[in-house]
């Protein structure tokens, strides 16, 4: 999501600045990585239920923390995020 | 109609000091605000979470710097006028004339949006055909539960908002519940209370489903529900109710002839006004070079765009630049002794 934001990529809106409390940062994660990358933490379902369109693929791209462990990682954003 | 001196447009922390401010310096001023209650995102998004970066406090959370706040502006009579959003913002002579969707006309020389991101909105279902039944047979909140009596109703959501209406609706209607995943956010109590009533036949849950579209000609009457494996169910309703919580959007704001960008509004950096004279921007839904998205920004704007005021609330008096430990005048209006 920074990422996304301070580069200016559209599509990220991040309303509440990256504390999982807006669902405006919605991702849908490519099949491959989605579980390769760190789990869903409490309360990000339930903001999830909240999003335009949820899948099961759906995260919050703000809960997604990058390392290289993650280098690669691919994602699609929904059509809009409200 | 209301006369003042400045209305501002949001209650959140911005808004809150900027009518500190603009009592301080002796300005009428009224708040508008879209949400039932003061505070803002502080309140809406984040009232237990600490925030570390307002000068002099080391920690407060949204609530704790909203009920401070408050507690600053107890000297001071302020009107605020809850869950209206302001619809439309007309010149008139050298006043603005504000309405807003609760029927309230303000007339007043200065307009101060301290509105953060937008007003908070219900967030709505994605299919565009949705609309066509809003507010007739599809709704985002209950006014009149009389309606739904003997009725099909579908209601969407997996917190408290739809598992409260399944439970309370169930007693009257045919109720539907559906969820896009198995576990729901609600109290445990009215989690467990709502199998109950699914066990006992009095509510029908569908669960792995989301709204897929919506048929009918004049009245609605049916709709496609998707499941995570695509599979389609045709379910009959008579209404149906979405309960997705709250998004923020500009609203109203992009009509009234402001310079955007994206969500901002571009102002200057000396009152805080934008293109147009009199109406002002300050907190995080102002924009200018190096505007950095701060609760302590907010506070300086607004306390500038008081000032700004001044001028268009009294052009006939020269405003007077006072520190609160000294002046007779400023302890006065906090209602202090010298």
């Amino acid at each position: 999501m920074e990422g996304a934001v301070q580069n200016d990529i559209p599509g990220i809106d991040a309303d509440c600045g990256g504390g999982m409390a807006c669902a405006t940062c919605h991702v849908y994660v490519k099949e491959d990585w989605f579980n390769k990358i760190p789990k869903k933490e409490d309360g990000e379902d339930d903001m999830l239920d909240m999003a335009f369109e949820p899948k099961t693929n759906s995260r919050l791209s703000c809960q997604i923390i990058v390392s290289d462990d993650i280098d690669g990682l691919e994602v699609n954003i929904p059509s809009k995020q409200a | 109609m209301n006369k003042t001196d400045a209305l501002i447009i949001g209650a959140g922390p911005t808004g809150l000091f900027t009518a500190h401010q603009l009592k301080l310096i002796g300005l009428d001023c009224e708040i508008v605000d879209n949400l039932d209650k003061i505070g803002g995102q502080c309140i809406e998004l984040y009232p237990d979470k600490p925030i570390y970066d307002i000068p002099a406090v080391p920690e407060c959370t949204g609530e704790e710097l909203t009920i401070n706040l408050l507690n600053q502006l107890k000297p001071f009579d302020i009107k605020f006028h809850l869950s209206e959003r302001v619809e439309e913002v007309k010149k008139e002579d050298n006043n603005w004339l504000v309405k807003t969707n609760g029927g309230h006309t303000f007339l007043t020389p200065n307009v101060i949006i301290a509105g953060g991101v937008g007003s908070f909105e219900p967030r709505k279902f994605s299919p565009k055909e949705c609309e066509k039944f809003e507010n007739k047979s599809l709704f985002y909140s209950v006014k009149d539960k009389s309606v739904f009596k003997g009725k099909t109703v579908s209601i969407f959501g997996g917190g408290d908002s739809a598992l409260d209406w399944a439970i309370e609706l169930s007693k009257e209607s045919h109720v539907n519940l559906i969820h896009r995943r198995d576990e729901f956010r609600g109290a445990q109590a009215t989690v467990d209370k709502m199998y109950e009533l699914k066990k006992g036949g009095k509510i029908n849950l569908f669960t792995k489903y989301q709204m897929a579209n919506v048929h009918g000609e004049q009245t609605l009457e049916t709709i496609d529900l998707k499941h995570d494996n695509n599979e389609i169910k045709n379910l009959k309703t008579d209404y149906v109710l979405g309960f997705f919580g709250l998004i923020m959007q500009l609203g109203p704001i992009a009509n009234w002839g402001l310079n955007l960008n994206k969500k901002t509004i571009e102002v200057d950096t000396e009152k805080f006004e934008t293109n147009q004279k009199g109406i002002y921007a300050v907190g995080d839904i102002c924009n200018y070079p190096g505007k950095l998205k701060l609760i302590l920004s907010g506070f300086h704007e607004g306390a500038l765009a008081a000032r700004a005021c001044f001028k268009l609330a009294r052009p006939n008096e020269k405003y007077r630049f006072e520190f609160t430990t000294t002046s007779k005048n400023l302890l006065k209006r906090l209602g202090k002794k010298e």
